[in-house]
């Protein structure tokens, strides 16, 4: 809903406008940003860069094995104790973030762009595209996440393959939706109209006109799927159906201390925390560039 | 009101038909043969051959489609293949624990979500609000499964008030047993409550009907919990009705947790063994509940709130 405001008051106000708000707000640079923003980017930023680093963060291994500290808790030697076999959490939980937000980042980012150009099309067009173009998102929406994406497992095998396929396949549906309905607003704005009257093609006018705009509340909502994708992520290698051992994703080491959660509480409960941190950093970044925008709609 | 009725059991029908499409498929994109793959590489040529006729994959695409939908519509699933009874049968046996796990958390959700609504909205941006906003962000960022987990060590090892895997029916067996699972699920669903329920609270408080109350001299309290809630009612209807996939995904990870024999469960057993019937039933069951969930909520919508029933017309 929001998402349909802000296309609104520039229209309203005339053309020019919606060009008018993103240079103003670029000129503030990082200053002009809500703490929010600055908060939360920093989160994500910290947790990227210490992902990137991880072969050269990480104390030992991955799958560095060593039976003399098995399920030995957080200690100087071991921040976040060792599992079972005697694995570092901590460095298991560097290489899990590693492969997570790659996967994350694929999966939210590459149904973005083929959700936002379908939705684009189907609200420009309208008529009988529009209406298989949203029977087809109703029932993809209709599936329960969760559930269509396992069913694609199902087919294509466990794995990160498999996740990679599942999501996006499932994950376009909801950006198509946004920015469909984005689109039906859009195309009788007074710049919208003007491409037909300049008689540019309906591809320039959708491809430089349309999409461009559409892309920033998409971007915008894309922040809040990083973290649904990364719960579901989490779930599926929880599931033991993403990596498979002795690789590590943050939801198989909380899965592999599931059975030792009394005796050794740290496997399963520390790099929970991880994926909680990024959500929070998301969730902020999200809400914050919303705010954000929202006020620059009623200046 | 009985011509927007039509044209929205129109639409939950066409997407019905969607998802029978969809589910249809998902034996046929199976790369390879999936016959091969459910029977192993040692099965003779006559048991693929009995198996590919049982699954009538030797019939032309548009024939097994027409066998597909008229079967599923009189309720005949086929038989699972590798658990060796019918499907319908396995699925009425493991639906209860499942459903009771969505009620369960959905009445959870509300309970724990409401009252955080109507006391955010009270004092928009004041510390409560603000208290409520963080927290609610925390446990958006929480996977289900972990905080399922964290219970689990706090409320059942450490402090032994509930098992940690199992299931009992009846209303006693529910309790005990998936308390802790519905408290993972519904604590998740109760951020979604909150955010929505809270910012529908503010928009109605704007109202003049709302003014109306207050300049009565109502307490606040009575003024959004009586006259504003009600209208907000609606929402968190819809949010409900909305959030049955979110449910429903949450089952099945929460199942797992705490050793529920419900439909998330034998979901996967059935991507473990590859039983694709199975895993074509199960998305169908689950994609259904979604659609006629949201249908049962617009139809109820449009039976108690007036400016839908004559809005749309």
């Amino acid at each position: 809903m929001s998402a349909v405001d802000v296309l609104g008051a520039p229209g309203a106000a005339g053309g020019q406008v919606p060009a008018a708000i993103p240079r103003r707000s670029r000129t503030h640079g990082l200053r002009g940003l809500p703490l929010q923003v600055k908060i939360g980017g920093g989160i994500l930023a910290l947790l990227v860069i210490v992902a990137i680093l991880a072969p050269l963060l990480a104390p030992y291994g991955q799958n560095q094995l060593d039976f003399d500290h098995i399920l030995s808790g957080p200690s100087f030697s071991h921040p976040m104790g060792t599992d079972s076999t005697g694995r570092d959490i901590f460095s298991r939980t560097l290489y899990a973030l590693r492969v997570d937000l790659a996967i994350v980042v694929a999966v939210t980012y590459i149904p973005l762009p083929i959700g936002v150009l379908i939705g684009a099309m189907a609200g420009y067009f309208g008529g009988i595209v529009d209406a298989i173009v949203s029977r087809i998102i109703d029932t993809m929406i209709a599936f329960p996440f969760m559930v269509l994406v396992i069913a694609v497992i199902a087919i294509v095998g466990p794995g990160v393959k498999g996740v990679l396929i599942g999501v996006p396949i499932v994950a376009w549906a909801l950006y198509a939706r946004l920015a469909r309905s984005e689109m039906l607003v859009m195309r009788e704005q007074p710049f919208m109209l003007a491409t037909t009257a300049l008689g540019y093609t309906r591809r320039r006018a959708i491809l430089r006109h349309a999409v461009p705009n559409l892309m920033r509340s998409c971007l915008i909502y894309s922040t809040l799927d990083m973290v649904v994708n990364l719960l579901l992520l989490a779930s599926l290698a929880y599931l033991g159906l993403g990596a498979q051992p002795p690789n590590a994703e943050l939801g198989s080491i909380i899965a592999d201390g599931q059975s030792s959660l009394l005796s050794a509480w740290w496997v399963a409960t520390l790099p929970g925390f991880v994926v909680v941190l990024f959500g929070i950093g998301a969730g902020l970044l999200g809400d914050g560039l919303s705010d954000g925008r929202l006020r620059g709609e009623v200046q | 009101m009985i011509s927007y009725l039509i044209r929205r059991i129109a639409l939950a029908v066409v997407v019905l038909f969607g998802l029978l499409v969809a589910t249809f498929f998902i034996i046929h994109l199976v790369p390879g043969d999936p016959v091969q793959i459910v029977l192993g590489g040692r099965a003779t040529p006559e048991a693929v051959a009995h198996v590919r006729h049982q699954l009538w994959l030797d019939r032309p695409l548009l024939t097994q489609f027409w066998l597909y939908m008229t079967h599923t519509l009189r309720g005949d699933f086929g038989n699972a293949f590798t658990l060796g009874s019918p499907v319908g049968e396995i699925l009425s046996q493991r639906v209860g624990p499942s459903a009771a796990l969505i009620g369960y958390g959905m009445l959870l959700s509300l309970v724990i979500g409401v009252p955080l609504a109507i006391v955010a909205a009270l004092r928009p941006n004041g510390w409560v609000d603000n208290a409520i906003r963080v927290s609610t962000a925390v446990s958006f960022a929480m996977p289900g499964f972990w905080l399922g987990l964290m219970l689990a060590l706090i409320f059942g090892l450490e402090l032994h008030w509930f098992p940690v895997s199992g299931y009992d029916g009846g209303i006693g067996g529910i309790l005990r047993t998936l308390t802790l699972p519905a408290l993972a699920l519904g604590l998740a669903l109760s951020t979604v409550v909150v955010r929505t329920l809270r910012s529908s609270l503010l928009e109605v408080l704007q109202t003049e009907y709302v003014e109306a109350a207050r300049s009565r001299g109502l307490s606040e309290l009575r003024v959004v919990g009586k006259h504003a809630l009600r209208n907000s009612f609606m929402n968190t209807l819809t949010i409900l009705s909305v959030n049955i996939g979110f449910l429903i995904g949450g089952t099945v990870v929460l199942e797992q947790v705490f050793q529920i024999p419900g439909l998330g469960q034998l979901l996967l057993t059935a991507v473990e063994k590859r039983d694709y019937q199975l895993v074509q039933a199960l998305a169908l069951l689950a994609g259904s509940a979604v659609v006629l969930a949201s249908l049962a909520a617009d139809i109820v919508q449009a039976f108690l709130d007036p400016r839908v029933r004559l809005g749309r017309r």
